[in-house]
């Protein structure tokens, strides 16, 4: 049975069991997940099902099998219904060149149902939250990637909705930008009280603005929890040391001595990459002690610290704690790689500002 | 504009309690909206107005509205040359019939068309604006009704204003009131006929490809060089004398489909060699139903288009 809320009534998105399947692809792969108030993060890779799952939860789309629920309306039976609570913003580019921002969102209000004279008022303010002023009365044509986004934000927000389902919003936006968007998207739920499934294929970012994060890869759902149990499951420390002649492996060492102290401690992955395979301990974080823990093992080693700094797991890790026998994401879960550096990785484009 | 963004200009000494209530003012943050929201058919009135507007470049850049304005007053100019010359040189009637007037400008129309369909549906492919209306309560029946109902108001507009110039024209010469009535009501109905017919086949073609150079071409190819096809052939069957089969040819063109559809209904002079339309009563039929078949098939053809793009 599809809950349409919980008991105490307030889940926003339900699935149960949710399955896509094509003639050649299997989209969505029993997905149940139980998304309540807030900004809910949607992570996977490209083609891990994250745009299936948003077509089947506007009701545009019939699941394969199993059953889903949107603001407590099925999605199979009360698509339209759902369609006027929520608002889409697609990930590709959707707007045309050729009108402004302001007629262009107007008229996408009154698809929503919103009288002229409303959908003009709500059409100001909404492109006055988003951040655009007077570009507003410009053609689209000359927007940078930017302001492109932040019309694609309106025109989802435009009609009030509930819930509003962004399909990666910060795609193409150099950091900066990226920086801006993701305020944004907080802005929409802490000040405008609107629900907020956010998806990315960065983990890194989403970690940073959502209260709830779910992870999928293949159609399966891989993590489905607050951000806060999240990155403390996922931190661990990258410790470097030097060899000595005393311990010409001084890497083994360390790991035998973490290892006897009751330290989890791995080796660096595999597909890491580059000369320092073998040399570099991964151990799992156990809050501020295990700091203290590693620097007095490699002070009585007698090694050189090379380096001690955090990392996250890729999501490999973070699946294979879950269910290790499925290999099915381990070919592809180097693009969902979540270290700090995601957050300067500039897609195409950035930001061309408009003359 | 809302008067929150501007920062409240707070006159100097103003006191403390009339500073904060103008920050109240000022200050109102998002607003949720409460007021009423309209149902589909709201939204299927919004799409058609819209798309005919844009259909004459109104609402859009000042470019966009060369062509269509252009071709409006090349359809409308000579009804009012006609008008003149029969008022003028004391015409007993106008020189041509209401519905012949359309056939014979038939390639301004096909223009149109050409020009108008692409804009008004691949942009919407083209630009991806199609999951935007799909992602709201709209259904695909109520996009595709509106956009050919858009297309089809457009193209009437086209072809029934020259009509009513005539019209007017016809009664200030004194033709008599009733034959002038009679001919431009037909006109009228074969005009709506020729608009849902050109919308039809117009926006299919358009709606199967995002690039709007390749929809202009096929829509010009189909309309217009099917007709010259069309009437080559029937100048072959007419040197002949094979007179029942000029008539018949008729069917393989837009153009003089309906030419030959309006003959036999509505008793029009058919705008081929000898005037010869379709042969009989039978042919008649075929021809009417033809046409109406053709119609309901583009509509057909457009939901089909429509079931695959749904939001990707």
């Amino acid at each position: 049975m599809v809950r349409a809320t919980t008991v105490d009534n307030v889940t926003v998105i339900v699935t149960e069991s949710l399955s896509k399947r094509y003639p050649r692809v299997t989209a969505l792969d029993r997905l149940s997940v139980d998304i309540t108030p807030g900004v809910t993060g949607l992570v996977g890779a490209n083609g891990a099902g994250k745009s299936t799952l948003i077509k089947i939860l506007l009701g545009l789309s019939p699941a394969t099998e199993g059953r889903a629920a949107v603001l407590g309306l099925d999605v199979a039976t009360e698509g339209a219904a759902i369609r006027s609570l929520v608002g889409y913003m697609p990930e590709h580019d959707c707007l045309p060149p050729d009108v402004s921002a302001t007629e262009f969102v107007v008229h996408m209000a009154r698809m929503s149902g919103l009288p002229p004279a409303a959908a003009r008022e709500r059409t100001a303010d909404t492109l006055r939250h988003v951040g655009l002023y007077e570009e507003r009365y410009r053609a689209m044509g000359g927007y940078s990637t930017g302001m492109k986004q932040r019309v694609k934000l309106a025109q989802a927000l435009v009609h009030d909705p509930k819930l509003v389902l962004l399909d990666e919003p910060t795609n193409g936006l150099d950091p900066a930008g990226r920086d801006e968007m993701l305020g944004l998207i907080r802005r929409v739920h802490s000040d405008f009280g609107i629900s907020v499934l956010v998806t990315s294929h960065l983990l890194g970012e989403l970690e940073r603005i959502s209260d709830h994060v779910v992870v999928i890869d293949g159609g399966k759902l891989l993590r489905s929890s607050s951000t806060s149990d999240f990155t403390q499951a996922t931190a661990s420390l990258a410790v470097e040391v030097t060899d000595t002649d005393r311990h010409p492996h001084g890497t083994d060492a360390l790991r035998v001595a973490l290892t006897a102290l009751g330290v989890s401690v791995q080796g660096e992955g595999p597909g890491s990459g580059g000369a320092n395979i073998g040399h570099i301990l991964l151990v799992e974080m156990d809050g501020e002690a295990t700091y203290d823990l590693i620097r007095d093992a490699v002070a009585e080693l007698g090694l050189g610290l090379v380096r001690m700094e955090q990392r996250r797991h890729r999501i490999a890790e973070v699946f294979s704690t879950d269910d290790a026998t499925d290999d099915a994401t381990d070919d592809d879960s180097d693009v969902l790689e979540t270290a700090g550096a995601t957050g300067s990785r500039p897609k195409k484009g950035g930001s061309r500002d408009a003359a | 504009m809302q008067p929150d963004t501007v920062p409240a200009p707070v006159p100097a000494p103003a006191s403390p309690e009339a500073q904060r209530s103008a920050d109240v003012i000022h200050n109102i943050g998002y607003r949720h909206y409460d007021g009423p929201r309209l149902g589909r058919g709201y939204a299927r009135v919004s799409l058609f107005s819209q798309s005919l507007r844009g259909a004459y470049g109104l609402g859009r850049s000042a470019k966009s509205k060369v062509l269509p304005m252009l071709l409006f007053a090349a359809m409308c100019a000579p009804a009012l040359i006609i008008v003149a010359v029969a008022i003028g040189t004391k015409m007993t009637k106008l020189p041509m019939q209401y519905m012949q007037y359309t056939i014979f400008l038939q390639m301004v129309i096909a223009l149109f068309v050409a020009a108008q369909a692409p804009q008004s549906v691949s942009r919407d492919l083209r630009f991806k604006t199609t999951p935007l209306y799909f992602s709201r309560p709209i259904e695909r029946i109520d996009y595709v009704a509106a956009k050919f109902a858009a297309m089809t108001a457009a193209l009437f507009i086209l072809t029934a204003v020259p009509l009513v110039i005539l019209y007017v024209g016809g009664l200030l010469a004194k033709f008599g009131f009733a034959s002038q009535t009679a001919g431009f009501g037909k006109g009228i109905v074969a005009a709506l006929l020729l608009s849902l017919l050109l919308a039809g086949i117009g926006m299919v073609i358009a709606a199967i490809t995002p690039r709007r150079g390749f929809g202009v071409a096929a829509i010009i190819a189909v309309i217009a060089i099917s007709y010259g096809a069309v009437s080559a052939v029937q100048g072959v069957a007419y040197s002949q004398g094979n007179f029942d089969a000029e008539g018949w040819f008729g069917l393989f063109s837009p153009i003089s489909l309906l030419d030959g559809a309006q003959s036999w209904w509505l008793g029009a002079t058919v705008s081929n060699p000898g005037n010869y339309g379709p042969p009989n009563a039978f042919a008649g039929i075929v021809y009417l139903l033809v046409l109406l078949a053709v119609i309901a098939g583009c509509f057909g053809l457009l939901m089909r288009r429509y079931r695959k793009v749904g939001l990707s």
